[in-house]
């Protein structure tokens, strides 16, 4: 096989696994949206404040959606194996 | 496909080599418009009314609303931090807006992230110094001094993260963006618009929204933690 083409397909799996991170995320956010939903039916009054509380809890659960995402991109678009490998067969 | 940041020009200064790459030109740009956005503002309302009208009302509902989410943030002793987050604000903003005119937003771009988050890195440090002395040093240590490496990682982690964020939903937007318009002709009619809707102007505001109200907490919990 090409050592190129096994680089290449390896990273592209690698980057699914990475993008796979995202179902627990989404999940997380669900967990979330759920307790805020939750606490604006019980306190209407409190809706403003606990809605921007819950974007900003949302955007820290989605920081290692955000990480798993970077990753992938990097795989995918900036795989710094590649031009290693290049030199090296040059 | 090509999304990364295409180098127009290289320069030769003094036997250095400096890059005039897409994102700087569009962070000049985006300059240049809010620049001329303030300043029609400032003449526009050259003759402030004590009972506001028509476009001075929205003036004031934007910095009004800004003010009142730093003072939520940060408490009345640090309004003065409303001023250059309101900016930072607008500029984000207009970055991330800059997308639906079909430019490089100047935040795909990892260098402006990190500069934004570097501020608010050396703004918590001030701050926190300035207002609490020895006892912010010592909250390096707490609960007891074992913990130094895993505070001092903590607070470096700070940058990165907050950067890291705005960073990866501009760009994941952008490389979706770029996606759709790769799509067969007939399906180019309203899938572009509604994924510029949502990727651009929503989670482009929420990124922006996020950013300055994680370091104006960030920067309120290093000024107080004291238990005031």
């Amino acid at each position: 096989m090409d050592p190129l083409a096994l680089i290449i397909s390896v990273a592209q799996i690698a980057a699914v696994i990475a993008l796979l991170n995202g179902v627990l995320t989404t999940l997380g956010d669900a967990k979330i949206a759920v307790a805020a939903i939750e606490a604006i039916a019980r306190q209407p009054e409190a809706a403003g404040s606990v809605t921007s509380n819950m974007f900003i809890g949302m955007a820290f659960a989605e920081t290692s959606g955000i990480y798993g995402l970077l990753v992938a991109i990097i795989l995918l678009f900036a795989n710094p194996l590649i031009p290693i490998y290049l030199a090296n067969a040059a | 496909m090509d999304f990364n940041n295409k180098v127009l020009h290289v320069f030769h200064l003094f036997g250095v080599e400096i890059w005039l790459t897409q994102t700087i030109v569009n962070t000049w740009a985006i300059m240049a418009a809010l620049t001329l956005f303030a300043l029609a503002v400032r003449i526009l309302l050259r003759r402030f009314k004590p009972v506001p009208a028509g476009f001075q009302n929205a003036v004031e509902l934007a910095v009004e609303a800004f003010g009142s989410v730093v003072r939520n943030a940060v408490g009345e002793k640090y309004m003065y931090l409303g001023n250059w987050f309101f900016m930072v604000f607008a500029f984000i903003l207009a970055s991330n807006l800059s997308g639906v005119l079909g430019l490089r937003p100047p935040t795909a771009d990892f260098a402006t992230t990190f500069a934004l988050a570097l501020a608010t890195f050396v703004l918590i440090q001030v701050i926190g110094f300035t207002q609490r002395k020895g006892k912010y040093l010592k909250s390096f240590f707490e609960p007891i001094f074992i913990f130094f490496p895993l505070n001092l990682l903590g607070e470096l982690a700070r940058p990165v993260s907050l950067s890291f964020r705005l960073f990866g939903n501009v760009l994941a937007g952008m490389i979706l963006l770029g996606l759709v318009y790769q799509l067969p002709i007939y399906l180019r009619f309203v899938i572009p618009a509604a994924a510029h809707a949502i990727f651009d102007v929503f989670f482009g505001a929420l990124q922006t929204y996020v950013f300055c109200v994680l370091s104006l907490s960030f920067i309120g919990a290093a000024a107080k933690q004291a238990g005031e």
